[in-house]
């Protein structure tokens, strides 16, 4: 596996400090009540997770995950203004204002969506790996899953599933500590998380520092060749959460001692620090080019909530309804039906 | 279409077997479907016939057979996941109501999961009570789904072969007790396909209306010989899909016999019968001359011993008595 060359460091700095932009200013929207969702999960403090994994990927692999998903999407190219429109629930919402923050997707990236039930898109990554073997085509399904997932029943099967099928899937526990507000150690028997995934005879790429990007594109790298090859993968990545569970989650403000364990991360392990101190060592002018970037990045941040607020809501019974069945042919409808949808 | 005695686990296995060579990305996964040979018999020789890549063996581990087929009909396949029985679908009921049936919705249109799970459904033969349920009703609750339950070898195979072509998802459920029951099918080399949501009069009648599915098709149709001998004739109107549901032939019936009695396998609270008896006052109130009845299960776990597990089986002979209190 090659080193990434400066042009990759750059732009995964580009990628990371959109990320933080956008977080944050969801936060501060939802503060002000211009965000009006009860559950938005933001991904503040993993940005190196996403952006040093994902940049092991080629095109036609394939992303999942759980509803923190507002990096992923971004990561992989989604446009900002429709991410912010589906915050503020907007027709021009990249789920047309149905799925909001957790429900985040594209086709055209081959994201497959954020996902709002514990676990309950770990079947479905499999799912769509075992279409590309199915189909014979060596792409990878890349599935991101928190530390709490890992303690449910669709984690379990859905693994144990990828290896006796010898799927093509590299599973990253995305370990922030916490499930919620549950500690891995009063969550989880076995608290080093790889090795649950391990116990199924899943290939395991170990406990990765997941506030350094570099190494955690070294090991994905690795991981998404295995995969590629073999079969499924788990690679257990180490990170923290900035913004608590959601940005309901009050816990930060309540306890001492976790307020003093997020200065520490934020001071010591802080992810964009990392990668700028690494890029500033490792290359010459540049400056420009990062600065460049972070005011690129509140440039598009800020224009994709001056185009979120000035868009639509949708408000009739036809957008309400719409999309709840394919249409077809094959249904029989008359007025009197009941339960059909509507095309 | 030739009249000829094929039982409805047969006619199943048609349907199935021509959708498999009709199109490469249709397959079936579930518990022993493979090396046993199903359950239920119903993929016999469908290992030998299309290998291991298409007819696949799982663990028991119904969460994940919910919801692979899920991920794998979004990505292009059209899976046909066969849970043993509808008891154990339970254990997958967040991936077929929360992930199958609303994959399409909350991305607005963005991904299709085109996908048919069979569960066999029913009770008797003093399975007792975690395996004695038919819980249709359950699974109809849910926008995003649909849900056939057919009644007859006929049906069954022209229901499902639709339900596999159709983009939706579908919950398909076979009544356990009507595997061997044999019908008349189409002859080999002719097609059927059942539009979904489409009923189907069993029998034309003016005195009073059997609203049914399923088994209880079967216990409408011999309380109609039964009654007929009194001169009461019974129209049996086999919905044959529990959502969506065709109202209209409901409707035209109870116009024409201004009663109705509901019959059917499941639990009686808020059921299928529930249902039914509500449309009919909401929209036929004008027609109506007496009240709705609904002979369901007793509203009882099932217990072991088979004389008093038959006491909670609904029947013919209750079919006969609620039609006698209301004419």
């Amino acid at each position: 596996m090659a080193a990434p060359t400066k042009a990759m460091l750059l732009d995964w700095y580009r990628q990371m400090v959109l990320i933080r932009e956008f977080e944050e200013t969801c936060h501060r929207l939802y503060e002000e009540k211009r965000i009006t969702g009860v559950y938005m999960h933001l991904y503040s403090g993993h940005e190196a997770s996403g952006v040093g994994s994902m940049a092991a990927l080629r095109p036609s692999d394939h992303v999942i995950t759980a509803y923190r998903d507002h990096g992923i999407a971004l990561i992989l190219g989604m446009d900002p203004k429709a991410v912010m429109a589906e915050m503020m629930g907007k027709k021009t919402g990249s789920s047309g204002g149905k799925g909001g923050s957790m429900h985040l997707a594209s086709r055209e990236h081959n994201f497959w969506g954020g996902y709002a039930i514990v676990g309950g898109h770990l079947p479905l990554a499999a799912g769509i790996a075992l279409e590309a073997k199915y189909n014979d085509k060596d792409d990878v399904t890349m599935t991101y899953v928190g530390d709490g997932a890992t303690n449910n029943g669709y984690f379990h099967e859905s693994l144990n599933m990828s290896a006796i099928w010898d799927l093509p899937v590299v599973w990253i526990i995305e370990n922030n500590g916490y499930g919620m507000g549950t500690e891995v150690e009063r969550a989880s028997g076995q608290v080093e998380l790889h090795r649950k995934a391990e116990a199924y005879g899943i290939k395991s790429f170990g406990c990765v520092d997941a506030q350094n990007a570099m190494k955690v594109y070294e090991v994905a790298s690795q991981a998404v060749d295995y995969a590629r090859q073999h079969g499924p993968a788990v690679i257990e990545h180490v990170t923290y959460r900035y913004r608590g569970h959601g940005v309901s989650d009050k816990q930060y403000d309540a306890r001492d001692d976790m307020s003093e364990e997020l200065k520490k991360w934020m001071q010591c392990r802080e992810p964009i620090k990392i990668l700028r101190d690494h890029i500033l060592s490792a290359h010459d002018d540049v400056d420009e080019v990062l600065a460049g970037h972070e005011s690129e990045a509140k440039a598009l941040v800020k224009g994709a909530v001056e185009f979120a607020e000035a868009s639509e809501l949708p408000n009739s019974y036809q957008e309400l309804m719409r999309n709840t069945y394919v249409p077809s042919d094959l249904v029989y409808k008359t007025e009197s039906s009941i339960g059909a949808g509507i095309d | 279409m030739a009249a000829r005695n094929v039982a409805m686990r047969e006619a199943i296995r048609r349907a199935l077997r021509e959708e498999m060579h009709r199109d490469e990305n249709v397959f079936v996964m579930g518990e022993e479907v493979a090396y046993w040979q199903g359950t239920h018999r119903v993929t016999r020789g469908f290992l030998e016939e299309f290998g291991e890549r298409r007819v696949r063996d799982t663990p028991i581990s119904e969460m994940a057979i919910g919801g692979v087929a899920v991920g794998a009909a979004m990505a292009g396949l059209r899976p046909v996941a066969e849970f043993m029985t509808i008891n154990f679908a339970f254990l997958a009921l967040d991936a077929i109501a929360n992930h199958a049936g609303k994959v399409r919705y909350f991305f607005d249109g963005m991904f299709k999961a085109p996908l048919v799970y069979r569960a066999a459904s029913g009770w008797g033969n003093q399975a007792t009570a975690s395996h004695s349920h038919a819980p249709e009703p359950i699974f109809a609750h849910f926008p995003g789904l649909y849900v056939g339950c057919p009644s007859n070898s006929m049906d069954a195979y022209g229901m499902l072969k639709t339900a596999i072509r159709d983009d939706n998802p579908v919950l398909f459920t076979e009544s356990i007790a009507l595997y061997p029951k044999p019908g008349p099918m189409p002859d080999e080399g002719e097609e059927l396909l059942i539009p979904i949501g489409k009923g189907d009069i069993k029998r034309e009648g003016d005195h009073v209306t059997l609203v049914a599915y399923a088994r209880g098709v079967d216990w409408a149709l011999q309380a109609a010989r039964q009654l007929s001998k009194d001169g009461i004739e019974a129209e049996v109107v086999d919905l044959r899909w529990l959502r969506p549901l065709d109202m209209q032939l409901v409707y035209a019936s109870f116009k024409k016999t201004n009663r109705c009695v509901i019959v059917e396998e499941s639990l009686p609270m808020y059921s299928f019968g529930s249902e039914i008896a509500a449309l009919l006052q909401e929209n036929m109130f004008d027609y109506m001359d007496a009240p709705i009845k609904r002979v369901a299960a007793e509203d009882v776990p099932l217990p072991y011993s088979k004389t008093i597990e038959l006491l909670a089986l609904p029947n013919a002979q209750k079919v006969v008595d609620a039609v006698k209190e209301i004419l």
